[in-house]
């Protein structure tokens, strides 16, 4: 069954294929960014990235970027 | 209440107590750019005390777009941004003491730039000059308030705002080696707007007094993406920059030519130490016969060369547009200086 997870505010179907965090973030294209990643309220540490998505996850990613 | 203040003064958070803490204030804005000409409007407009902008740039045309305090006839003069926003801040609103400095923020001269003022508003257009501008505000226990934007998306976050809170050192760790720039992937006057308004916001709660968090906040404007955390829990007890025994790692100078290349512009920039810079006149005179199109005025000295634009500012820097090669840059300028 396809996952449902809320990402930065919006509802965001999962492919199958991505299961953990990590492979959320090179699905996304955010791989090699610096970033921080806080799963249902919680700050990830960068060794937590293979925790697994779940339905109904609440997930948000800011990454930092040059401009201004 | 019909003060020019009135309607800022019956926000009751601000209230007249509030007003006269803006009044007080010295603010810095570092950059003269798309979020730091938003920001220094906003801040002028709302009667801080004094407001100093600092930038190493002159306009372009590409520039116009988003960057809200210039006009087509200051690129046409080819005004450095420093002091173009400084005629157009004060023309906004003469209650306000402000100062318009040429200059690139670097690790030498940081601290004498930030020392005196109470806030310091982030308007750079890079994550190098950021972490210097972090270290150099925690040392002198200044708030900063950074904020950066490119394409639709924007972030901002304030540091230095309350006992024990991260820096921004502690979230990024690292340097990334590339990081997305307007030169890359563009940028829309909205997120401009929208960012300098949330650092301005942070900045004017800090002033009244108001109860601040360490929150990290981003937005894209086009795909309605946000997000908000208390990143309280990323401080970092080792930081270099914000521990007991801060090194400050970032404001170590060195003796060498540094370059960087500019957001928003195919350019490279070349700064010189101190103990050898070049001066405009005699490099005027020792170019004029081998380049084209030569003009100087009292902050500058340009000129096209090989297909490139080249400008040497009073300070010492100079520009070598038309190219985002370091290498090539360094060339350019050693085939003119030897
Ligand atoms: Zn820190």
């Amino acid at each position: 069954m396809e996952k449902m997870i809320d990402l930065n505010g919006n509802s965001y179907p999962v492919i199958p294929e991505v299961e953990t965090i990590q492979q959320l973030l090179e699905h996304l294209g955010l791989g090699d960014r610096i970033l921080i990643v806080e799963k249902n309220k919680e700050i990830l540490q960068k060794d937590h990235y293979d925790a697994p998505i779940m339905d109904r996850d609440q997930i948000e990613i800011i990454h930092f970027v040059g401009g201004g | 209440m019909n003060s020019k203040y009135s309607r800022q003064e019956l926000f009751a958070p601000i209230g007249p107590i509030g007003q006269q803490r803006i009044r007080e204030a010295k603010v810095f804005v570092l950059g003269a750019g798309a979020l730091g000409s938003s920001g220094a409007e906003m801040l002028v407009r709302a009667g801080v005390g004094e407001l100093t902008i600092v930038d190493r740039d002159i306009l372009e045309w590409t520039n116009l777009h988003r960057q809200q305090l210039y006009s087509e006839q200051d690129v046409i003069d080819q005004l450095p941004k420093a002091i173009a926003a400084e005629s157009r801040l004060r023309a906004i609103n003469s209650d306000v003491k402000v100062r318009g400095i040429v200059a690139d923020v670097t690790p030498e001269n940081v601290l004498e730039l930030f020392e005196g003022h109470h806030f310091i508003l982030d308007g750079t257009d890079n994550i190098e000059t950021r972490l210097l501008a972090n270290d150099a505000a925690l040392q002198l226990g200044i708030p900063f308030f950074m904020g950066a934007c490119v394409g639709s998306y924007g972030l901002t976050f304030p540091i230095g705002v309350k006992e024990g809170t991260p820096c921004l050192h502690c979230l990024l760790e690292a340097l990334p080696p590339q990081s997305l720039t307007c030169d890359t992937v563009g940028v829309i006057s909205p997120i401009v707007v929208t960012t300098a308004a949330r650092q301005t916001a942070e900045l004017l709660k800090c002033i009244t007094g108001a109860t601040m968090e360490p929150r990290l906040e981003s937005v894209d404007l086009w795909t309605g993406e946000r997000a908000a955390m208390n990143v309280q829990s990323m401080k970092k007890p080792t930081c270099p920059s914000c521990s007991d025994t801060p090194v400050y790692p970032y404001l170590s100078a060195n003796e060498v030519i540094r370059t960087a290349v500019l957001c928003g512009r195919d350019t490279v920039q070349l700064t010189w130490p101190k103990n050898r810079q070049v001066e405009l006149m005699p490099f005027a005179n020792s170019i004029r016969d081998i380049v084209s199109n030569l003009k100087q005025n009292p902050y500058l000295v340009s000129c096209e060369y090989n297909d490139h634009r080249l400008v040497l500012f009073r300070d010492g820097r100079m520009l070598v547009h038309g190219t985002k090669d370091i290498t090539a840059a360094r060339k350019i300028v050693a085939g003119l200086l030897g």
